[in-house]
């Protein structure tokens, strides 16, 4: 548990100096969503220590709210995937971390790209298809923002995954209730999300506190726990949007920009060195 | 000059379904996707013979294409089949960020493509699918013309790694290539040599571009028919060695000319090798009801649109 609370300090360091080198990329629902990504690739899925990428014999993880590329970044640099000094060429020219993820550069443990979005979960279904095709028991894991529900793609696929028993997927929505525009309540009320899938035949687990590692650690193996049961599973992660910088939280304003040096000292001073700077 | 004749017509699309079939027995790792289109896209054999490697996905054409890019990363060969207007336009982004920057192992086969798919009219027609697919990197474009040629391009573009537009048709037409041929994927078909003019077709324009040439040489014309089936990569050798021969060219295709074949043929001749050149392709428009042969022939598609133009590039010598 501690550390998984160093590497979550470490990582939303990562996150402020990546947006804060280039000054530009996503902060806001990256640090919202640090904990979840630590906790899924450091003690949740089941990972080949070889880092190899065909996807086979392994849990897989799709992230479908790209612009989150920092925070998907930094843990897939802390877990070994690649050398966390390339965090360095984030958004550079040339790099392989480019501003939304994608395979095109080659950068290990990214299997799609994503960025356009509503695009994640039927990748994600297809993945989960091919391993019940493969006789693979393994579980494929997916993230998706909550204003991305809003695209038209993720109900045919909500629908499609209870429709043919898709029971090999925990599909997580970051519910941070912000966008682009401000709120989602704001920019198009979507109701219950909750009643949403459970009406479309999901199972449906909340995590009412997404930025507290223990919450998610049992949120998550209770959606475990629920799947391969003919259903798929959706998590309700309630994350806070900046969660970590004070000046951060509470407001929609960190979505997409990045703090200036003044502002990344004070956010930088709120979450001390843990495991070392790149 | 070589003639080309028929014993019996068959719609591509049912080459498609052959091929299909015949992947379905031999390679495990070949999958096919449909959004409710099955008889259509003729894949009902594949499906009895393997059902459990069909996922019907309902209308929901986006889906498919995220599900079947997913299916890649389990190491499986997705075939997905709907309308070709369905195939692109719908789902262009789906294509761009899933497939084809993700450089998933994707084959998007597309079936009434064009104006022959006839009575359903101009939101079915599609005439600028072959644009839309060769503008993304990394995109094979294929457009077959005849039943065993569609059926050869299926078993081929399994074995070729990369996602791939496989684009055919409705309507039966004539059987004039080879049972059992070999498909390579980028390499033209010289049908008939000639040194008057070259004519490079694809799809069901092939066809009449054979039909052309036999007129043409009763006038004393000599025309090299040259068979494109891949549009992407284009085999630009087989294009500028004819019109080295010949001077001029006639580009033939069921498409708008803004994005076609016959641009692809202009881009290379405008840079290696200027030939004047006359289009056979639509003109800019959309399609509308009618009979596959009427559409055929109000829009300037079929034997004689191709001998008006050969006349007329062959005054630009």
């Amino acid at each position: 548990m501690e550390e998984l609370q160093k590497l979550t300090i470490q990582v939303r360091r990562d996150i402020l100096r990546m947006v804060h080198k280039v000054n530009s990329g996503h902060p806001g629902g990256s640090l919202g969503c640090a904990e979840f990504l630590v906790v899924l690739y450091k003690s949740l899925m089941n990972r080949k220590t070889t880092f190899e990428m065909n996807g086979h014999d392994e849990d897989l993880f799709f992230l479908s709210n790209g612009h989150i590329s920092p925070v998907f970044y930094s843990v897939l640099a802390r877990v070994g995937y690649f050398d966390v000094e390339e965090l360095n060429t984030f958004r550079l020219l040339n790099s392989r971390l480019q501003g939304h993820p994608t395979t095109h550069e080659g950068l290990p443990g990214i299997r799609i790209a994503s960025g356009s979005l509503g695009q994640g979960l039927s990748v994600a279904i297809g993945a989960a298809e091919a391993k019940k095709l493969n006789n693979d028991n393994n579980i494929i894991y997916s993230l998706h923002g909550d204003g991305e529900l809003q695209e038209g793609q993720n109900w045919e696929a909500i629908m499609y995954a209870s429709a043919k028993n898709i029971d090999n997927i925990i599909a997580t929505v970051d519910l941070n209730g912000k966008q682009i525009d401000g709120a989602t309540d704001d920019v198009l009320p979507m109701g219950s999300i909750k009643d949403k899938f459970e009406s479309f035949g999901w199972l449906v687990v909340e995590i009412e506190n997404g930025n507290n590692i223990q919450d998610i650690i049992t949120g998550m193996q209770k959606a475990k726990s629920l799947s391969k049961n003919q259903k798929p599973v959706c998590v309700l992660l309630k994350t806070m949007m900046g969660n970590g910088v004070d000046f951060m939280m509470h407001t929609h304003a960190w979505h997409g920009k990045a703090p200036n040096d003044d502002q990344l000292k004070s956010a930088l001073a709120q979450n001390p060195e843990t495991l070392g700077d790149y | 000059m070589k003639k080309y004749t028929y014993t019996e017509k068959k719609d591509t699309r049912s080459g498609f379904g052959a091929g299909l079939a015949e992947l379905g027995r031999t390679n495990p790792n070949v999958v096919a996707l449909c959004a409710d289109l099955i008889g259509s896209l003729k894949m009902n054999q594949f499906i009895d013979e393997n059902p459990e490697r069909f996922f019907q996905i309902g209308i929901a054409e986006a889906n498919m294409m995220g599900i079947a890019a997913g299916l890649t990363i389990g190491g499986k060969i997705p075939f997905t089949g709907t309308f070709a207007n369905f195939s692109t336009g719908r789902v262009y982004d789906q294509i761009r960020q899933s497939i084809a920057y993700s450089n998933k192992n994707v084959k998007i086969c597309a079936s009434h493509a064009g104006l022959t798919l006839g009575e359903d009219g101009a939101t079915h027609q599609i005439l600028e699918d072959i644009g839309l697919m060769k503008m993304l990197p990394g995109m094979v474009v294929i457009n077959t013309c005849d039943f065993n040629q569609t059926k050869a391009a299926t078993i081929a573009i399994a074995k070729y790694k990369g996602p791939v537009y496989l684009r055919f048709g409705r309507p039966a037409v004539p059987i004039f290539t080879e049972e059992n041929q070999t498909f390579e994927i980028g390499k033209a078909i010289n049908l008939t040599e000639g040194k008057d003019v070259t004519i490079i077709a694809t799809g069901h324009l092939v066809w009449e571009a054979l039909q052309a040439s036999e007129k043409l040489f009763e006038k004393g014309i000599s025309a090299e028919v040259i068979n494109i089936h891949t549009i992407k990569p284009l085999d630009k050798n087989a294009i500028l060695e004819s019109v080295k021969k010949t001077g001029c060219i006639v580009t033939a295709e069921e498409h708008n000319y803004l994005g076609g074949l016959g641009e692809s043929v202009s881009r290379v001749l405008a840079s290696e090798h200027p030939t004047p050149q006359e289009f056979v392709a639509t003109n800019d428009t959309f399609g509308e009801s009618g009979t596959p042969a009427q559409l055929m022939e109000k829009y300037g598609l079929n034997a004689n649109s191709i001998i008006e133009k050969v006349n007329k590039v062959l005054k630009r010598k």
